[in-house]
């Protein structure tokens, strides 16, 4: 369809191309010298290494909630349910104020994390919160829990029967999850700028290094970075599209 | 592990992270009372802001809708070439840091970009101005009504639009009589969360927008201009008017919700 097209191509496709173009337009060395830099890389390999913890969490977290809203009853249940989106419907930097209001310098608690790596994964964890949660607890809904029970009878520990039984059957809805909580904290930024401090070195993201880049005039610098988290964007996506197909696969046979 | 012993692990990671966070703020706005906070959401800039915001919505939304339903139709009923491709760069937008989106559109439309020429030599300008930050909300709310409209489309199938088409309907009526009302729900679920996405917007606008207070800041924009301004009064009341515009965002997703237990 001509018009679908036409559009995606003018509003995603073309501000791409320009990005690319100018990461590209200082040859392949400039290319590399901007990525390669300290800041650079110092700041992708914080953001990588954050948002696998960020995953791990959420793998553990996201079922364990997906769980008690699904096979445990308790008073509330329905509105801890409701508030499980909070994060998709929240600004980022909301997100972020909100956290640093109660963990910050002035926090009631008396805890303080702002400006730490701790602040980092505290807002990707708010922000990433219902992935997991969300792709989980469909599947947990339509698990039959007959073959749990039979395990059961047959004298399996509730542990046995959750390791051979309930996790082989969540697992393509956990790393479903995960991938998805993974491509929103490569490039997470409202949550992260009043909260992390952006110090080089030791709380800078990739995308805030980007911000800054664009900030001191320096777009081509911003473009290579840039390109590298539209790459491992795209690469997330292609491996949750992989996954969508392998599980459909797995439901039809 | 015991039943109760998951529950306190679950609620009370939820709590630690969502529910205090979000009540404290609340807390901290109204903490001296309605009026301070009454008055710092509706100083001129705050204002303005929040004028800004939904004006970027009101052509964002609307766009992206219509978009969307073309686009889930194109998806699902038409075979094209580059199909693939069209499908990947729907979902770009959910993966995409949006600070990446914002130096994108910069380097498009700004000064030395590929059209920024045009724009200024015709008095438009889009960088630093309304055009280019309608543009990136676009871009970061795009994927939403295709993705909802899309698994429905697949399920009514095509029966009964081949019937209608068989009695005389024109492709127009088919739209509007047999398909658009099978749809309309999915339609209604991504516009609900195409406006949050719109409404709420940071990354993309604040590089794009260039932060003129009173002119192209938006709500988000101004939560961050006031914190750091030190006016924390003022950055929590204009937070939690996005925080409420996110409750009843809420409120209408569990309205809309596609049902799992009727699929």
């Amino acid at each position: 369809m001509g018009l679908a097209t036409a559009y995606l191509s003018l509003i995603v496709l073309l501000p791409l191309a320009a990005l690319v173009w100018k990461s590209q337009k200082a040859g392949r060395s400039g290319f590399w010298q901007a990525v390669s830099d300290p800041q650079a890389v110092s700041a992708l390999k914080l953001t990588l290494g954050i948002s696998v913890v960020v995953c791990l969490v959420n793998a553990v977290m996201g079922t364990v909630i997906a769980w008690i809203l699904v096979r445990d009853r308790f008073f509330g249940q329905g509105l801890v349910n409701a508030i499980i989106d909070l994060p998709f419907a929240l600004p980022t930097i909301v997100a972020g104020l909100t956290l640093l209001a109660l963990y910050g310098r002035n926090g009631p608690v008396g805890v303080n994390v702002a400006f730490s790596r701790t602040a980092v994964l505290l807002a990707l964890l708010f922000v990433t919160l219902p992935f997991v949660i969300r792709t989980v607890q469909p599947v947990l809904l339509e698990l039959d829990r007959e073959m749990e029970e039979a395990a059961a009878s047959l004298g399996a520990s509730p542990l046995a029967t959750f390791r051979h039984i309930v996790f082989p059957n969540l697992f393509p809805a956990i790393l479903s999850g995960v991938a998805l909580a993974f491509a929103r904290a490569i490039g997470e930024f409202g949550s992260v700028v009043l909260i992390s401090g952006n110090l080089p070195f030791k709380t800078e993201v990739a995308s805030v290094f980007i911000f800054g880049r664009i900030e001191s005039g320096d777009a081509a610098g911003a473009a290579a970075v840039s390109v590298v988290i539209l790459l491992i964007s795209f690469a997330v996506l292609l491996a949750i599209g992989a996954l969508r197909r392998w599980t459909t696969r797995h439901d039809r046979a | 592990m015991p039943k109760w012993a998951l529950r306190l692990a679950g609620l009370s990671y939820l709590g630690v992270l969502l529910a205090a966070p979000v009540g404290l703020v609340f807390w901290r706005t109204f903490e001296h009372g309605v009026g301070p906070a009454w008055d710092s959401v509706t100083t001129p800039a705050a204002k303005h802001a929040f004028v800004v915001t939904v004006l970027i919505a009101a052509i964002a939304v609307p766009a992206n809708t219509i978009f969307g339903v073309v686009c889930a139709i194109a998806i699902v009923r038409r075979r094209f070439i580059g199909k693939g491709i069209v499908n990947a760069l729907v979902d770009l937008p959910l993966a995409l840091s949006p600070v990446v989106v914002g130096l994108a559109f910069l380097l498009l439309y700004g000064r030395q970009g590929w059209f920024g020429s045009w724009f200024t030599d015709h008095g438009i300008q889009v960088v630093f101005a309304l055009p280019g930050m309608v543009l990136v909300t676009i871009f970061v709310s795009l994927p939403f009504v295709v993705r909802e409209v899309v698994p429905v489309l697949r399920e009514i199938g095509t029966e009964q639009e081949q019937a209608a088409s068989t009695l005389g309907a024109s492709p127009f009526q088919t739209f509007a009589r047999v398909t658009l009302p099978a749809i309309r729900w999915a339609v209604a679920y991504g516009v609900v969360l195409t406006t949050a996405r719109a409404l709420g917007e940071f990354g993309a606008v604040s590089v794009i927008s260039g932060h003129i207070v009173g002119k192209t800041e938006t709500m988000t924009l101004h939560v961050e201009e006031r914190f750091q301004s030190f006016d924390y009064v003022g950055a929590y009341a204009a937070s939690v008017v996005l925080a409420l515009l996110a409750i009843a965002t809420l409120l209408a997703m569990n309205l809309f919700r596609p049902n799992e237990a009727t699929r």
